[in-house]
């Protein structure tokens, strides 16, 4: 199985006739199984389509046309604009919203996971790539065009979950040449404050049966990594968690951030030494190279068995 | 982006918080005449964008108008951690009662908005909260519903405030925390907020950091304190390079080909995306390599800017060569980025067989991309090679600087 979509998850992209949402939607459409995209949004584009896809006005409108629940949205718009694109979402019954843009500021993103957490749904994001279940389906941009997902992506025991989009397909393009596949890989989004943690994602993997094991790409700033390392010290998880951590070297250049807006490192707890040692206690194992991880997960997943 | 100490307390004051009378000065005879107006004693206050100020001696007390203007004098002179003041607060000096500290960070865990408040005032605030965690008060609060006043009281009456401090200090504490959410800020913080010999309570200093990319939506206010669009206010500020590696991002609005930041080492880096950038440079110096800089490429940019972002970086002075490498790309064409850092190479009168010490782009368009790097004999690599291999082989390259 996978978690949080499958080939039959239903979803819209908001923000549809964008540049960037049209080539998106044309990767989800001929990736895998090929994703059911029943709408996309735009305001004042009703009418349209987008490579078949009927665009409407509201969000209301496509549920209105699809006749029934729409699992997912992919949200694309600008930053300026997402909040109220993902309200809308929740508002119309979508549980699980994927919110590709960058640039969102934290109160934003703090008030659409309220909202999402009254109403029961689940944001992935936001400044990700979005979630894909190798050969089946893909809600994103995650792997680029279907020929190239299917290059990186192949079917398997490993959940992967990323802070980092393109480490996402790095990381799972290496477990494939190694022979591991993977159940999900969820790009989890580089801000301070995403919808979805690790720890949040983890009960999730837990609970399917497929996964053997995690990979998961960290980075400076945040107490996501020490979130995780609870979370497994106090659940018995039968799931062996690798890590890799990127950005060692701003641990020497404190108040500054690179790669994601996520990795300003605002107190102790926050810097690379300090996260990998947290992880370490907790018992994952975390990876000095890319290319080490198939081999830790191999070994992790032989001591397991 | 943090503000300086006479920004935030025009900050907090605009919320409606008491500040003392205070005024900024650029130059001596600017602190003299504040002083005159105040017309009593003074702390003068260097205003910089570091900690230490009163170690490093950029806090002064004054008795005489005479005595503030010698100190301002003295303070704007004074570097502080290589940081050169903006100027000087000039602030009416206050017999305090007691200090107290009140502050509204993110929980980005649970994902909402935490006040913060302690009656143990004017140290930092960590260390009480390791050594006195009974004397500091916490709660979160909702981003979607208005604030009430009797979640900042009950914030208060837990480290044992009471009587009229805990009803004069509660509606300053739920102000601090209406600001940070309108105005967008990380940290809004008031530490000391001191309680004078009549009763009332003032703000003694202020420290605000607001979220970079709110910016846009607070136009009028960073317009009234004069804070330009070009004050990034980082940690340090930007080189040179890194200004002219703003240029170049700015060539067009295709995909991203900046985010420089120079370091001083003799191996130049086009590397990208985000996450893959933080790996490459780890995996640069693991191997014993000096980075030149560091930069990110993503979105697909155009040729052209790829071409601007290798020139640059190959025209830094100290640099050897350049390694061109990226995680697997999926929305950057890789022969895009193979046709500008040849174009780069060429355009400077280089050999890029001799420049690019690798190319290590895997993904989207990588054929084509191969087929340039074929005809002039770059050395390339597709995702077979890991990203550490690819950065070990480039660092390889360089002659060390022994």
């Amino acid at each position: 199985m996978s978690i949080l979509l499958d080939e039959n998850t239903p979803f819209i992209v908001q923000g549809i006739t964008g540049r960037e949402a049209v080539s998106l939607t044309r990767e989800c459409l001929d990736y895998g199984a090929g994703a059911q995209v029943v709408g996309g949004v735009t305001p004042g584009r009703l009418g349209r389509q987008v490579h078949g896809v009927p665009v409407f006005d509201t969000v209301e409108q496509a549920v209105e046309h699809h006749g029934g629940p729409i699992q997912g949205s992919v949200v694309t718009v600008p930053p300026a604009f997402t909040k109220d694109a993902v309200l809308e979402a929740i508002e119309h019954g979508v549980e699980l919203i994927v919110i590709v843009t960058e640039r969102i500021p934290r109160r934003d993103t703090a008030q659409m996971v309220e909202r999402a957490n009254e109403k029961g749904a689940r944001i992935i994001g936001p400044n990700c790539l979005g979630v894909i279940v190798p050969d089946v389906i893909k809600m994103g941009g995650i792997g680029g065009p279907a020929q190239d997902a299917s290059k990186a992506y192949t079917p398997g025991p490993v959940g992967v979950i990323s802070r980092s989009g393109g480490m996402t397909t790095e990381m799972s393009s290496t477990l494939t040449a190694a022979g591991l596949g993977q159940s999900t890989a969820v790009s989890i989004g580089g801000d301070a404050i995403i919808g979805s943690s690790y720890a949040e994602l983890m009960p999730l993997f837990e609970a399917d049966d497929q996964t053997e094991a995690i990979v998961i790409y960290t980075e400076p700033g945040g107490r996501m990594e020490a979130e995780l390392a609870e979370w497994v010290r106090e659940n018995d998880s039968r799931l062996p968690i690798v890590a890799f951590m990127a950005g060692r070297f701003m641990d020497e250049m404190p108040g500054m951030s690179f790669g994601h807006a996520g990795t300003i490192v605002e107190g102790k707890e926050d810097t690379a030494a300090e996260k990998i040692a947290r992880l370490g206690e907790a018992g994952i194992q975390v990876a000095e190279e890319i290319s080490e991880i198939p081999d830790l997960v191999k070994q992790k997943m032989g001591a397991t068995a | 982006m943090r503000f300086f100490e006479y920004e935030a307390r025009e900050i907090v004051k605009q919320a409606g918080i008491p500040v003392t009378d205070f005024g900024f000065a650029t130059s001596a005879d600017q602190a003299r005449e504040i002083a005159e107006r105040i017309d009593g004693a003074t702390v003068i206050k260097s205003q910089v964008l570091t900690g230490g100020r009163m170690k490093a001696g950029g806090v002064q007390f004054a008795e005489t108008v005479d005595e503030a203007a010698e100190h301002a004098e003295a303070i704007l002179k004074l570097e502080i951690n290589d940081h050169v003041p903006r100027g000087v607060l000039v602030d009416p000096r206050a017999e305090l009662e007691h200090e107290y500290y009140a502050g509204v960070v993110w929980d980005g865990i649970r994902k909402q908005p935490v006040m913060l408040f302690s009656d143990m005032g004017g140290i930092d605030i960590e260390e009480v909260a390791e050594k006195h965690p009974d004397h500091v008060g916490r709660a979160h609060f909702s981003t979607l519903r208005p604030l009430s006043d009797f979640q900042a009281k009950e914030v208060i009456a837990a480290t044992g405030v009471t009587g009229r401090p805990l009803t004069r200090i509660t509606p300053i504490l739920t102000r601090l925390a209406e600001l940070f959410l309108e105005r967008d800020m990380t940290l809004a913080e008031i530490n000391p907020l001191g309680e004078l010999a009549d009763g009332s309570f003032v703000a003694l200093d202020a420290h605000m950091d607001m979220e970079t990319e709110a910016r846009p939506r607070h136009k009028k206010l960073l317009e009234d304190l004069g804070v330009g669009s070009e004050e990034t206010r980082q940690a340090r500020e930007s080189t040179e390079f890194e200004l002219a590696g703003e240029e170049v991002d700015a060539m067009d609005h295709r995909g991203v080909a900046g985010n420089v930041t120079e370091f001083d080492g003799n191996l130049g880096l086009v590397i990208g995306a985000g996450g893959g950038s933080l790996t490459l440079f780890d995996a640069v110096r693991a191997h014993g390599g000096d980075p030149a800089n560091y930069c990110e490429i993503g979105g697909n940019p155009s040729v052209r800017k790829a071409a601007g972002l290798a020139k640059l970086v190959l025209e830094k002075p100290g640099v050897d060569k350049i390694a061109v490498m990226m995680s697997i790309v999926s929305n950057t064409r890789v022969d895009i980025v193979a046709r500008g850092v040849v174009k780069a190479c060429l355009e400077l009168g280089y050999d890029p067989a001799e420049k690019i010490a690798i190319f290590r782009v895997p993904g989207a368009w990588e054929e084509e991309g191969f087929k340039i790097l074929d005809h002039y004999g770059v050395e390339y690599t597709d995702r077979s090679v890991s990203m550490h291999e690819a950065a070990r082989r480039a660092v390889e390259k360089i002659p060390s600087s022994a």
